[in-house]
């Protein structure tokens, strides 16, 4: 029992992955922790940028290969969380398409906005959405390709500035 | 648990949440708001205070995004109103349950 608490101050959250099952996590926890009065920013990098670039932040897909977790998208057909659901069939066409459907219906029903919106809900506040400089130069796209609500593109030294302080908590997914 | 607040004996839980909604009032609204750093309540408090009392009496679920879209404050204002929680507070004065919700 940890009997001297000392409250969390400011969640760092590193996004690296770009499927909707890899974003909805990070956007989750980053909101939960502003509506606890926790400061919050979002440092997207690698994949993650999915989330952050215009052209695609609003087609994001649930990850249907290798994704061995799947069944428990099963629940949402009504079905057992226990039946499998092999791997290869995660690949043909419109599986991907049809999960995302069912956890984007899902999701609304538990008034989880899209993608744009949680970032704006976010936004507005007063957590701050960053997005990674190298992985920026890397996939060849400029602040201009992003959404509107990016406060800024950081190298990894200025995120670690920006995460200073005793109370902070860096956390990667 | 009892506790007394603005002159009156009220019920709340270990967080102290009103258990009690009829025993809710405005003076007990102000006196919270001054506990939770809130400060005196204006008529922008105020309409957030009833609208979360109304939703709360027809058994609405309440998130912070229903609050953003319901035309009674913006995701913004109701920060800046509600400063360190906004739903947790807000709900606090208006003597309904904590939010149970993440979003």
């Amino acid at each position: 029992m940890n009997d001297d608490k000392q409250p969390v101050k400011k969640m760092s959250i590193i996004v690296s992955r770009g499927s909707l099952d890899g974003i909805y996590p990070a956007l989750i926890m980053a909101n939960g922790a502003r509506m606890e009065g926790i400061e919050a920013s979002l440092f997207f990098t690698f994949f993650g940028l999915n989330a952050l670039a215009n052209k695609t932040l609003d087609h994001l897909k649930v990850a249907t290969v290798g994704n061995s977790a799947l069944n428990m998208a099963m629940s949402m057909l009504g079905l057992p969380m226990t039946i499998p659901f092999p791997t290869v069939m995660g690949a043909i066409p419109g599986v991907s398409a049809f999960a995302t459907h069912l956890m984007n219906k899902e999701m609304e029903k538990l008034d989880i906005p899209p993608v744009r919106e949680f970032l704006e809900l976010i936004s507005d506040s007063g957590g701050k959405i960053y997005a990674c400089k190298l992985a920026m130069d890397m996939f060849k796209l400029k602040k201009e390709d992003l959404m509107d609500r990016v406060d800024g593109v950081l190298t990894v030294g200025q995120f670690y500035e920006e995460s200073a302080g005793a109370g902070t908590h860096i956390l990667f997914t | 648990m009892n506790k007394t607040i603005a002159g009156t004996e009220i019920d709340v839980n270990e967080e102290g949440y009103l258990t009690n909604a009829s025993q809710w009032n405005e003076a007990i609204a102000a006196a919270i708001a001054v506990e939770e750093g809130v400060g005196p309540l204006t008529d922008a408090h105020m309409k957030v205070v009833n609208y979360l009392r109304e939703q709360q009496a027809k058994g609405a679920a309440l998130t912070i995004r229903s609050m953003g879209k319901s035309g009674v404050v913006t995701t913004k204002e109701l920060y800046d109103l509600f400063p360190g929680g906004p739903l947790k507070k807000s709900s606090k004065i208006a003597g309904i349950p904590k939010p149970v919700g993440c979003i």
